[in-house]
C-alpha cells in the first residue's frame, strides 16, 4: 500500500518536474489553502434582505421546489398540518432533536410526531436547514443528531424551515459562516446541498420527480 | 481487471449502430435536449463564460500542484477520521475494496454511480469475490440488470427506450405480479425506487465515486439528482469512495466555482439537486451516517499524462457536455467507442489509459468540428489533443494501409501548389458536371460508407481558390 503511494507520488513528480520539496510551490499552495480565494461570484443572488427572498424563492420554484413564507416559526405546525392534508397523506411527522422544531407547540396540529434518523417507512419529515443559498434556490442542511441526514432522502415529503436570517447570496458565504461556527478543520460528517425535490430523466430523458429522494420538497421560511 | 475494451473495432460497432433502429429511436431522443438545455442555463448565467476560465485556472493550478495537494488531503482526511488508500492499477483499487468488504464479512454492496468503478470494473471484481454489487442510479440499474455498460458517463442508459426497459424489469422483478401495468416511465420510475429502497436499508457497504476531492477539508463530494448516492452512504456500516487522483480541488471554494460550470454544462441545471460533501466518518452524536470511511485513489495513468502533451485532459470534470455536442457521438451512440469513456472525451482519454494500440480508431472518430471544445466547461483542446493522438498513431504505424497511402498521395498534390490547383479545378468541373442538375451524389465508387448514410453533396464547379481570387478582385 504505501508502496503504492509512494510511486504515485515519485510518479506525479517525476512528470512534473519537480522533487515536492521547491519552497515557491509549497508557498503557492500554502497561500492558496490559507486565503482560499473567491474566485468569481455571480451577482445573481445578492440584493437587500427582501430582494434575496424573492431570488431564493423563484429559482426554488423554478427547480420544483415550494416555498412558503411564514411571519413566525410558530406558525409551522399548522402550515404543515394544512400541506399533509392537501398531500393526502398519513398525519405523522418525523423530526430530530433540533429545539427550535421541537420546543413549538404541535399540539394543535393533529399530528403524530416522532423522532430520531428515519428507517425508511416514514411519509413526512422536519428539518432545520443551516442556510439558503439565494442564487440557485439550493438549502444546505448539516449531519447531526439535530437533522439526521437520513430525514433529507427517505420519505416522500419533506418539509424545511429556513429562518430569512439565514438567507445569504452564494455558496461561498456558506463556507464562510461555517468557517466561523466550527473553525478551519470541523467540517460536519455530511453537509447536503438540496436544490428541488429528488428527479431523474434516466429513462427516455423524460425528467420524473421523486426518483430515490422526497417527491415533495416544502420550504417554510420564516421571518422570526 | 479493467473493463475489456473493443474500441479497436470502431469502424464495425459505428456500422452497426447505424443500421440499430432500436438505437437510433433512442439516441433520437436526446440530441437535441442536451443542447438546448444548456444553452439556456449558460444564457441565464451572464458570468458563464467567465466561469468556465475561472474552472480552467484552478484544475491547471491543482494539477501542477498536485503531489502537495494530495498529500494535504490525506492529512485532513485522516484528522477527520477516514482512511485513505492509493492504487496504482485497476487491480489494485479492486483488490483493496474487495478486502475491505471481506474484513466486514459483506455480502452485498450498494453502489452511486461512478465511471472510475466501471473503468476499474469493479462489479465484476466484486462478484468474483462473492459479493453482490447493486447499482442504485436508475440508468445504471438498467444496464446492470442487462448486463451492459454505460453508453454516456452521465446519462448511462441513454441508448434504451422504455419498451426495453419495461421487458428487463419483467424478466428481474418476477416476485411481482405480471398483470402489472409498466407502460409508462413514472411507473418504471416507482418500481426501481421500491425495490432498490429495500437494497439501500440491507447493504452492508456502500460504494461511491466523487465528482471532487477537496483538500482544505479531506471531503469528498458527488453530485446526483437522485439521492442515490446519499442513500448508499447513509445506511451502510462502511462509505468508500473510489475516486481518480486528478478530482483533487484546493478549497471549498474552488469546488464551489467548478460546481457553477458541471451541472450547467451536463444537463442544463444551474445545480444538480444533491450535492453533498462527506467528510469522515459519523461523529459520536450523529444518529446516522457511516462508521468508517474509506478513500481509494486511483492512478491508472494519470500520474504519466501529467506535464505532457495530454495534460490538459486531466482538467475533465465528466460533465459530458463534448459528447452531448458531437455528431459523430449522435450519429452512433456510446458503446461504438468500445470502452468507458465514449465521445471526444474518451477519444483523447482512452489511449491515454489503455493505450493507443487498443484504440487507436477513437481519435478519428471525429470530423473536428470543434464543437466538443467550444462546450467544454474547462476549455480542453479536444480536437488538438485527438490530433496528437492521429500523429502518433501514424508514427507508431497504426494507422490502416489505406489510410496511409492515401496521405501519401494527397502529399504529392499538398507539396505541390500549382499541381494541386491545376488537378482540382479539373476534378470540381468533372464532379460538378457528373452530378448534372440534382447537385447530389446518391452513390459514388470508393465512398459507400458515405453514401448508405447520406447523399454526398457535388461542387458547384469552381475551387474554393478560385472563387476567392474572385472576390478579392472584386473589392
Amino acid at each position: 500500500m504505501s508502496s503504492a503511494r509512494s510511486e504515485i507520488l515519485a510518479n506525479i513528480r517525476r512528470s512534473l518536474g519537480v522533487n515536492g520539496l521547491e519552497s515557491p510551490r509549497k508557498l503557492e499552495v500554502q497561500s492558496r489553502l490559507s486565503q482560499k480565494p473567491r474566485g468569481l461570484i455571480p451577482s445573481r443572488g445578492a440584493g437587500e434582505v427582501e430582494a434575496q427572498l424573492n431570488i431564493f424563492k423563484r429559482e426554488a420554484e423554478i427547480v420544483s421546489a415550494h416555498v412558503h413564507i411564514l411571519d413566525s416559526l410558530n406558525q409551522a405546525p399548522a402550515e404543515i398540518a394544512r400541506l399533509m392534508k392537501s398531500h393526502d397523506l398519513p398525519m405523522a411527522l418525523r423530526l430530530g432533536a433540533d429545539q427550535r422544531l421541537n420546543g413549538l407547540d404541535w399540539s394543535q396540529a393533529g399530528l403524530a410526531l416522532s423522532f430520531g434518523p428515519s428507517k425508511g417507512d416514514d411519509q413526512a419529515a422536519f428539518s432545520h436547514a443551516f442556510a439558503g443559498i439565494a442564487e440557485t434556490g439550493t438549502l444546505a442542511l448539516l449531519s447531526g443528531p439535530d437533522n439526521p441526514t437520513s430525514l433529507n432522502f427517505l420519505p416522500d415529503v419533506h418539509f424545511v424551515a429556513l429562518a430569512q436570517n439565514d438567507l445569504v447570496s452564494d455558496l461561498e458565504t456558506v463556507w464562510v459562516r461555517l468557517r466561523k461556527l466550527n473553525g478551519d478543520h470541523h467540517l460536519p460528517r455530511t453537509i447536503n446541498l438540496i436544490t428541488g425535490p429528488s428527479r431523474s430523466a434516466d429513462i427516455e430523458q423524460t425528467l420524473l420527480l421523486g426518483a430515490h429522494g422526497p417527491r415533495h420538497l416544502h420550504i417554510l421560511i420564516y421571518r422570526h | 481487471m479493467t473493463q475489456h475494451p473493443t474500441s479497436t473495432y470502431f469502424k464495425d460497432n459505428a456500422h452497426r449502430a447505424l443500421q440499430n433502429p432500436q438505437l437510433q429511436k433512442a439516441l433520437g431522443n436526446s440530441r437535441k435536449g442536451f443542447i438546448e438545455r444548456r444553452a439556456q442555463a449558460a444564457a441565464r448565467l451572464p458570468e458563464f463564460e467567465a466561469l468556465r476560465d475561472s474552472a480552467r485556472d484552478i484544475k491547471n493550478h491543482v494539477l501542477a500542484h498536485l503531489d502537495l495537494y494530495l498529500e494535504t488531503y490525506e492529512q485532513n482526511v485522516i484528522a477527520s477520521g477516514g482512511h485513505v488508500h492509493y492504487a496504482r492499477t485497476s487491480e489494485e483499487a479492486s483488490q483493496i475494496i474487495i478486502d475491505l468488504c471481506k474484513e466486514r464479512g459483506a455480502r452485498s454492496v450498494t453502489k452511486g454511480k461512478s465511471m472510475v468503478s466501471e473503468e476499474i470494473n469493479l462489479n465484476a471484481a466484486l462478484e468474483k469475490a462473492g459479493i453482490k454489487p447493486i447499482e442504485t442510479d436508475l440508468g445504471e440499474y438498467i444496464i446492470q440488470l442487462r448486463k451492459e455498460t454505460p453508453s454516456h458517463i452521465i446519462a448511462p442508459a441513454i441508448h434504451l427506450n422504455k419498451e426495453q426497459v419495461e421487458a428487463d424489469f419483467r424478466k428481474a422483478h418476477q416476485h411481482l405480479s405480471p398483470e402489472r401495468d409498466l407502460s409508462q416511465a413514472p411507473q418504471l420510475l416507482q418500481e426501481a425506487r421500491a425495490i432498490l429502497r429495500q437494497q439501500f436499508l440491507a447493504a452492508d457497504v456502500g460504494i461511491t465515486g466523487a465528482n471532487f476531492l477537496i483538500a482544505e477539508t479531506g471531503s469528498s463530494v458527488i453530485v446526483t439528482n437522485e439521492g442515490n448516492g446519499d442513500l448508499t452512504q447513509i445506511f451502510p456500516k462502511t462509505h468508500i469512495v473510489i475516486a481518480s487522483i486528478e478530482k483533487l480541488v484546493p478549497t471549498l471554494e474552488d469546488a464551489s466555482q467548478l460546481l457553477r460550470v458541471l451541472a450547467r454544462s451536463a444537463t442544463g441545471q444551474d445545480m444538480s439537486v444533491y450535492t453533498t460533501l462527506s467528510t469522515g466518518p459519523r461523529r459520536s452524536a450523529d444518529p446516522d451516517g457511516p462508521q468508517d470511511y474509506h478513500v481509494i485513489l486511483l492512478d491508472n495513468g494519470r500520474s504519466s499524462m501529467l506535464g505532457g502533451e495530454f495534460n490538459d485532459m486531466l482538467r475533465c470534470i465528466r460533465c459530458g457536455a463534448c459528447m452531448n455536442h458531437c455528431p459523430v457521438y449522435h450519429a452512433v451512440g456510446g458503446h461504438a467507442y468500445g470502452w468507458v469513456y465514449p465521445g471526444p472525451m474518451g477519444s483523447v482519454l482512452t489511449p491515454s489509459l489503455i493505450g493507443i494500440e487498443k484504440s487507436a480508431p477513437l481519435p478519428n472518430a471525429s470530423t473536428f468540428c470543434g464543437r466538443c471544445e467550444e462546450a467544454c466547461p474547462v476549455r480542453i483542446p479536444l480536437p488538438k489533443l485527438m490530433r496528437h493522438w492521429r500523429e502518433r498513431e501514424f508514427e507508431r504505424h497504426l494507422t490502416p494501409a489505406v489510410a496511409r497511402s492515401g496521405l501519401a498521395f494527397w502529399a504529392i498534390f499538398a507539396k505541390r501548389p500549382r499541381l494541386y490547383r491545376l488537378c482540382t479545378s479539373i476534378a470540381m468541373r468533372l464532379m460538378a458536371l457528373a452530378a448534372g442538375e440534382k447537385g447530389l451524389f446518391t452513390s459514388l465508387p470508393f465512398a459507400k460508407g458515405w453514401t448508405q448514410q447520406r447523399d454526398l453533396p457535388a461542387p458547384q464547379g469552381r475551387t474554393f481558390q478560385e472563387q476567392w481570387q474572385k472576390v478579392r478582385g472584386n473589392q
